[in-house]
């Protein structure tokens, strides 16, 4: 993520700018002049946005004076491979558009080092959130290609329509053999893992649990006296969830459900106090973990919707960044958070201010439906310019065609076969 | 909640409708009205013999219900803060943005902008419900538009007809409706581990807790001498509850292709009538006289039964047809109503609770992909209109004057956005529901491609141990020509409404 401060009394030209980039409202054109996201092979999402905070007097709640937090343009991209990489092959393939993109942030010139000041610029997350680790952007268009083609095979083979699943089985793989032998089909094999990702993953694999382990007591007391005190500041942590204004909602959904996902950005600043800042650091430290080693095949908890996701603190750890992009329309994945991670969403979220109330950390919060929303809404952010590689496919879609290649690799026994056919 | 604490519901303060759908009266038509003169329209609103829920032997020969749009409010003089203080999908209308078109479907031909009524410059602001016993509707009427001529002006008149209890396509109707809590007794707190059609009353009525144990958002108003009538708030006692007993209602005229709709099934059965009437029951998810495609017959469902019909008909999950070989996952009552609960499998102890919960599981491809059915039951109360059309005639060509013919469908619900927009949005336009892809509703859908995914009019039937069938050229068999969201208040808060002074 790149972030930079924009000039303040050029947000409304940036924006102009910015939805110059799209071909529906919030929609990037994959080939705009500016960024053609499309020409990075490497880009499953991408986005851009002016995160202008609607929500800096929450702060006021708690007696504190309104800070004025700066306006920040933000470029976001979900990438196969390393980020140094990608940033120099961005700033040297879209170098003049980036150029005027970056020419509303505060102290960017027309002299500037492009890549040297992206860098300079880039922001980490703390946690990351990837729907299915290791599948690129390649991946999934060659698997939805050959899933495609299975179909149109099946369609035109009405002898196939009857058969036993080991025998349609069978036939597939020999129509596909045949259309990899044309060229009409690529899979390509997985690219093997790079060394320095594996070790840096099995470090942390192994590091995070021994780092808990090994300050275990003295990390039990923190926590347990960190819990005692949020569950006491649960009790008096004010609520701040009114319905927000038709022109505000209006001015969100316009940009959404043009595709079947949809980007999501939102920000808020947390509550005062060191337990709060320290309460979210450290789950998001958690969860980082989770993501990386538990939650990486096709399900963030039970939500089986979200592609990418990333959690952002900014300002010294004032204010938290989340964007994601995910499957259906807004409510529907309101009705996931509520319903299936309403305790994942309040371990996160509740250190922000104005949550709804929740106790012991987990509890309550997000189930408090109608308030949960308001603040969601109230939060977010328009995105004001947003790329999907592959539109119309959820995340249900990639794993389906990606089962559907592996159930290529060999034969299958008739139960095997059987789920196998399913899937077509 | 204490359901000690909890008040009884006062059925006199209820318009029957939320409790009754009058088949008895099998006569009914909904006039669709705007204010032409306020004080008059007031003037016959307090006047007007609405019909309550309380149950009476013998039951009535006639009822009205009244239900008002936000613009209908504001015209009769409720002061705008009042109105914004209901639901914001009421507020805004069914067609006021196009966003909301948007996630409804309501594109390409189902456009507002295509819309008899109910599309800007048309939306009514209120609607009159009449029912009747047979022969009894046309004298209703007379006296009714008799008696507030000069108040409203007629946007328009939808009538109904009755086809004996089967939809237009020819399947029975209304077979599945939730079971509302009206003794309060359900505590919907924590995980609901296996599917119930008993469903809390918050979440028809407004004034009551809903299925998250909270109430849900609408005006309340100062205790103020003209709000003194209504009801004290349950949650928040020193106000007065202009929502409590009442709901919203969601009325939509659906024209229905019941040729193309059968000609279909026969142009993709060889002709074979038996076989078309299969394939339409696997679009609909039901046998035509209303038989579920799953075994059913449970009776551990609560709100199902006691009567062993209900029981035949309703008393089924889809538990063990995930892949929907018996009833394929796309089928009309399976999106409707997926009959699931909170979680994809009831845990056998609080470990595997805790597991489920976390999604750290044995999970199988296609599990768990659906949200959890209580918090998106509709009450439907929809008529029939135009003259059916059995099935064997619907093969002929249409003749130049063929009738109009479709349902008025009606829904009520407290919460217009998680009720019915959702299980529009989410579970029948949507070409992914359920892990699906390239197909909506066989019936509702609206066929329309949207950006990577040009095919939405597919339609898949899984097949045991082989391919599945596949459709891929569905036609639009609905197509909507009008709607709007109304407030049906209390009788109090109608009272309150009739009333407001300018």
């Amino acid at each position: 993520m790149i972030l930079a401060r924009l000039d303040a009394s050029r947000m409304a030209e940036c924006r102009r700018t910015l939805a110059s980039m799209n071909g529906l409202p919030g929609t990037a054109n994959p080939r705009n002049a500016l960024l053609p996201f499309a020409q990075f092979e490497r880009l499953h999402f991408a986005r851009l946005l002016v995160i202008d905070d609607q929500t800096l007097d929450d702060v006021t709640l708690y007696g504190l004076p309104r800070r004025e937090e700066p306006v920040y343009l933000a470029l976001l991209g979900d990438v196969d491979g390393d980020v140094p990489t990608f940033l120099r092959d961005l700033a040297q393939r879209a170098e003049s558009g980036l150029r005027t993109i970056f020419s509303y942030c505060a102290g960017f010139s027309a002299a500037e080092d492009l890549l040297g000041w992206m860098s300079a610029h880039e922001v980490s997350a703390r946690t990351n959130y990837t729907n299915w680790v290791g599948r690129t952007v390649g991946n999934v268009r060659e698997e939805a290609a050959l899933a495609d083609a299975i179909l149109e095979y099946l369609q035109r083979t009405p002898s196939l329509a009857q058969s036993p699943a080991r025998d349609v089985h069978t036939a597939v793989r020999a129509f596909v053999a045949e259309e990899l032998r044309a060229g009409r089909l690529t899979l390509t094999p997985p690219a093997p893992t790079p060394l320095s990702w594996w070790l840096r993953n099995v470090v942390n694999l192994i590091g995070v649990p021994l780092l808990l382990l090994l300050f275990a007591i003295p990390l039990a007391i923190v926590a347990l006296a960190a819990l005692v005190r949020i569950r006491s500041l649960e009790r008096t942590d004010p609520e701040l969830c009114p319905r927000v204004g038709a022109e505000r909602v209006a001015l969100l959904s316009v940009l959404e459900d043009h595709d079947v996902m949809n980007p999501f950005s939102a920000i808020g600043s947390l509550k005062p106090g060191i337990v709060r800042l320290a309460t979210a650091a450290f789950v998001l430290w958690l969860v980082d973990y989770t993501t990386r080693h538990i939650y990486n095949r096709g399900r963030l908890a039970r939500v089986h919707t979200i592609h990418f996701a990333r959690w952002v603190l900014l300002d010294q750890g004032r204010r938290l960044l989340f964007c994601s992009n995910y499957d259906g329309s807004l409510d529907s994945y309101m009705d996931d958070f509520i319903n299936k991670v309403a305790f994942g969403l309040n371990l996160v979220f509740s250190n922000g201010i104005g949550y709804p109330a929740t106790q012991w950390l987990v509890a309550g919060g997000a189930k408090d439906e109608q308030k949960f929303k308001n603040f969601l809404r109230r939060h977010q952010l328009p995105t004001d310019v947003w790329y999907n590689a592959n539109p119309g496919l959820t995340a249900v879609d990639l794993e389906r065609n990606g089962r559907i290649r592996d159930g290529l690799q060999a034969e299958l026994d008739e139960s095997g076969a059987r789920a196998w056919v399913a899937l077509l | 909640m204490n359901p000690v604490a909890a008040r009884s519901v006062d059925f006199s303060d209820v318009q029957g409708l939320v409790r009754f759908g009058y088949v008895h009266l099998t006569e009914g038509c909904y006039y669709l009205l705007r204010v032409s003169d306020a004080a008059r329209a007031r003037s016959w609103l307090r006047g007007a013999p609405v019909a309550d829920a309380v149950e009476r032997k013998p039951s009535p020969s006639e009822a009205m219900q009244i239900a008002f749009t936000a613009t209908g409010l504001l015209a009769l003089g409720v002061p705008p803060d009042v109105v914004a203080a209901f639901s914001a999908e009421f507020v805004g209308g069914m067609s006021g943005d196009e966003s909301r078109s948007r996630r409804l479907g309501d594109v390409g031909a189902n456009a507002p902008a295509n819309w008899r009524w109910g599309g800007a410059g048309a939306v009514p602001h209120l609607t009159v419900m009449l029912f009747a016993q047979p022969g009894g509707l046309a004298a209703l009427e007379a006296r009714c538009t008799a008696e507030w001529a000069g108040a409203f002006e007629i946007l328009g008149r939808l009538d109904t007809s009755n086809l004996g209890g089967v939809e237009q396509f020819g399947f029975t109707d209304g077979v599945s409706q939730p079971a509302l809590d009206w003794n309060r007794q359900r505590d919907p707190a924590g995980d609901q581990l296996g599917y119930s059609n008993v469903v809390a009353l918050g979440e028809f009525l407004l004034g009551y807790p809903n299925e998250y144990g909270k109430y849900t958002e609408r005006p309340l108003l100062d205790d103020t001498a003209a709000a003194a009538e209504l009801a004290p708030a349950e949650d928040v006692p020193a106000k007065r509850d202009l929502g409590c007993n009442g709901t919203y209602v969601v009325l939509r005229q659906l024209r229905q292709d019941v040729r193309g709709f059968w000609q279909f099934a026969a142009r993709h059965s060889g002709g074979d009538a038996t076989q078309a009437v299969t394939l339409a029951a696997n679009f609909v998810g039901r046998t035509q006289d209303g038989a579920p495609l799953v075994a059913g017959g449970a009776t551990t469902i609560p709100g199902i039964g006691p009567k062993p019909a209900d029981i035949a008909l309703n008393g089924f999950t889809f538990d063990d047809d995930p892949d929907g070989v018996r009833c394929p996952k796309g089928a009309h009552v399976r999106r409707s109503n997926p009959r699931n609960a909170d979680l994809p499998r009831p845990p056998a102890n609080v470990l595997a609770q805790l597991i489920a919960t976390l999604g750290l599981g044995p999970h199988r491809f296609g599990e768990d992909l659906t949200s959890s059915t209580r918090f998106h039951r509709l009450l439907r109360r929809g008529r029939e209109y135009g003259p059916g059309l059995p099935a064997v005639d619907a093969l002929q060509p249409a003749p130049p004057d063929d009738a109009e013919r479709g349902l008025q469908f009606v829904c009520v619900g407290a919460n217009i956005g998680r009720q019915f927009e959702f299980l529009q949005n989410a579970w029948l336009m949507s070409t992914k529901f359920d892990g699906l892809s390239g197909e909506s509703d066989p019936l509702m859908g609206n066929r329309q491609p949207i950006p990577g995914c040009p095919v939405a009019a597919g339609f898949s039937m899984p097949r045991e141990g082989t391919v599945q069938r596949r459709f891929d050229d569905l036609p639009q068999f609905v197509t909507v020509l009008g709607g709007a969201y109304f407030f049906m208040p209390g009788l109090r808060a109608l009272r309150y409404i009739a009333g407001a002074s300018v």
